[in-house]
């Protein structure tokens, strides 16, 4: 019991990050319906901007992950602008490859500029072990889990009560209408990269912190496992996204716990396929008709 | 290289030459042919100088090229030596047309390379077919130099197969440290599982238990999280656990196994020697870890240092590594071999058989697998490679 216990607090901050670098996928696939596989590397450089910004500028950990969000905040709408804007009306898998041709340029320039060595971080916060119960969790695994329901309420809040919430729910319903209702589409758009990149932002931080171990190509794996998350929570969904995030992370731990480590990532395809047969909408999407 | 150095080289290998007698050629294909001192000398070089493990191929080539070019400015030189070098790109069928061409075009006394133990495999039988030696610096594969039951007459190789440094790891905790229960992880690689195979066989000869399968104990090169095995493993009782793999993910594994209270000694392999090691695991949870090497780089000797200095002289910090050293040695040991035997071809052979050889990785002679039988070192982690602890040699 305790060992479950145990297993369910690992996967809980493993699946947290999940989470947070979901929350960007559902909310870009969403609004423009495309799967923005960069979204995994703005995790990557995250980790990258805050890496630097306090091993060279020795800030602390609140304004490096300031500097993170507001960096991959940019990141992420400049890459719209460049990249995914002039295919916005293209064929949908034009798009996709574009995206995965940014994904390599962010990863291959990052190793560039930065060698691909692995990077290790300062101590930024302290990490004592406490117990409650018979189970051990650290200071870190709480502030994980913290930081993403923060800021888990803090894009709900956006979402559903302020302006451009109400703008960016009226884009993903139908983007011609909203347009005619006098809504700057673009801008939407753009702000939702804002906040989808952010949140991958502090991700890339809390890895960093959490793992002690970064490099130009960790965002692959994360990547694509919070895309499953994504998928599995339904996709466009915030709260489906947090959900999925946690089920992935805690999915994967107990399986190296009372299976083999070797499925470990297995499970997480599985997992995959099983609800794209069983309930392709997802967890807590919505069973939307093919608008025509 | 100091010529000190070279010098008490060369004549200990001249009075070995002198108790040899002249090989009269073992083993198949060409003849070679007798030199006379100041001949001129070509030495083949077979790199991976492009593709995905470059780095490893330029490091040796260029330990290679270094070697020579001292060797050539060393006043008792006895042949002139030119360095031939062909890039393989890390590919097998590359790697055997570039053998081919050092052997028939270049018609080089031995090959120097390639570094990986594929590229190495794929010249094995080309270069038997002729023999012209192959010194592979790093071809560290279980049964690399074996064409079935037989060895190739002409591969040679001067590192550990991979196993080794499992077996002698395996022996060190349970007979030195006085291990009785051992955990394992492995990384998925041939490398890592090699590695744990032979850990857990020889740590169970020698009376211990192994209290988990390598299947419940593999990780992927690139996981960073390892709570969730490491919380499996501290349910069960054991005094020391074996991570078989490379620094990125070992590093990890040790932070996180002291911050969950793991406190049990923490052993591995060469992957484990780096710098970044202490970086990823923190200072303060590396007590109590060691790791078997070639060389402690951390406190390097005197010829160990002077490679080193004209080295980064030469190439700069970044390329050198511990395939420098090994390549570094395979060229000395095909000189040594080379001068004994005053001849190429099936002499050479023969002198690279019989060889005791005393390089900047260890002394060493070869079995009949023409596998090194070389001392490992056990190194604790704390010291960065400073302090040795033991010399451990596999019985």
């Amino acid at each position: 019991m305790t060992q479950f216990l145990q297993q369910i607090v690992n996967g809980m901050s493993l699946g947290s990050i999940y989470a947070l670098i979901a929350l960007g996928y559902t909310m870009v696939y969403g609004i423009i319906k495309l799967i923005n596989f960069a979204h995994g590397d703005i995790y990557m450089l995250g980790s990258f901007v805050a890496y630097i910004v306090t091993t060279k500028l020795g800030v602390g950990f609140f304004p490096a992950m300031i500097g993170s969000m507001v960096f991959c905040g940019i990141m992420g709408v400049l890459i719209e602008r460049v990249a995914y804007k002039p295919l916005r009306h293209a064929t949908r898998i034009s798009a996709l490859i574009t995206a995965m041709g940014v994904s390599y340029i962010l990863e291959y320039t990052t190793q560039l500029v930065m060698g691909s060595e692995k990077k290790t971080y300062p101590v930024l916060l302290n990490n004592s072990t406490f117990q409650i119960g018979s189970v051990k969790v650290s200071t870190q695994q709480i502030y994980i889990l913290v930081i993403t329901i923060v800021m888990m309420i803090v894009l709900q809040y956006i979402i559903r009560h302020t302006k451009m919430g109400r703008a960016m729910r009226a884009v993903s319903v139908d983007e011609n209408a909203a347009k005619l209702m006098g809504i700057n589409v673009d801008t939407v758009i753009s702000f939702t990269f804002l906040l989808g990149s952010a949140l991958a932002g502090v991700a890339g931080i809390l890895v960093g912190v959490y793992y002690n171990s970064i490099n130009p190509l960790m965002g692959m794996t994360p990547g694509l496992k919070a895309f499953i998350a994504a998928v599995f929570g339904g996709i466009g969904s915030v709260p489906g996204a947090m959900i999925g995030g946690l089920f992935i992370g805690i999915a994967e731990t107990m399986v190296i716990a009372y299976g083999s480590s070797l499925y470990k990532d297995a499970i997480v395809y599985v997992i995959l396929i099983l609800i794209l047969i069983i309930k392709p909408e997802g967890l807590l999407g919505k069973n939307e008709r093919e608008k025509v | 290289m100091s010529k000190k150095f070279l010098k008490v080289l060369l004549s200990s290998a001249m009075t070995v030459s002198m108790l040899a007698a002249c090989g009269s050629g073992g083993g198949a294909g060409g003849s070679g042919s007798e030199l006379a001192e100041g001949d001129t000398v070509k030495i083949g070089g077979n790199f991976e100088l492009s593709g995905d493990v470059a780095s490893y191929g330029t490091a040796e080539s260029n330990a290679v090229e270094l070697a020579i070019k001292m060797y050539n400015e060393s006043e008792d030189a006895k042949y002139k030596l030119e360095y031939v070098s062909v890039d393989n790109k890390g590919d097998a069928a590359e790697s055997t047309t570039a053998a081919t061409k050092l052997i028939e075009e270049d018609q080089v006394a031995f090959i120097v390379g390639p570094a990986t133990s594929g590229a190495s495999i794929a010249t094995y039988q080309v270069a038997s077919d002729s023999s012209v030696p192959v010194i592979s610096p790093s071809a560290t594969q279980i049964n690399a130099t074996m064409n079935g039951d037989e060895v190739y007459p002409s591969a040679f190789r001067i590192c550990f197969e991979d196993s080794y440094q499992g077996a002698a790891m395996a022996q060190y905790a349970a007979k030195d440290m006085g291990k009785k229960k051992a955990a394992v992880l492995a990384e998925t690689s041939d490398y890592g599982q090699g590695l744990a195979n032979q850990f857990i066989e020889t740590f169970e000869a020698n009376g211990g238990e192994v209290i988990n399968s390598l299947k419940d104990g593999s990780y992927n090169a690139g996981d960073t999280d390892f709570n969730a095995i490491l919380t499996k493993l501290s349910e069960k009782d054991f005094d020391v656990l074996y991570v078989a793999g490379y620094y990125g993910e070992a590093g990890l594994i040790i932070k996180q196994a002291r911050e969950m209270g793991i406190d049990a000694t923490i052993v591995g392999a060469d992957g484990f020697d780096s710098t970044v090691l202490a970086q990823l695991a923190g200072k303060e949870n590396l007590n109590d870890v060691f790791f078997t090497t070639a060389i402690a780089s951390g406190a390097p000797t005197e010829a160990q240092e002077e490679f080193k200095k004209a080295y980064i002289e030469e190439y700069g910090e970044d390329a050198l590594n511990m395939f420098s050293y090994l390549a570094y040695d395979s060229v000395m040991l095909g000189i040594q071999a080379l001068e004994e035997a005053g001849a190429t071809g099936p002499a050479l052979q023969e002198a690279l058989e019989k060889a005791e050889f005393d390089g900047l990785t260890g002394s060493f002679t070869f079995d009949e697998t023409h596998t090194p039988v070389k001392s490992v070192l056990v190194i604790d982690a704390a010291t960065n490679g400073a302090e040795t602890n033991a010399e451990v040699t596999v019985k």
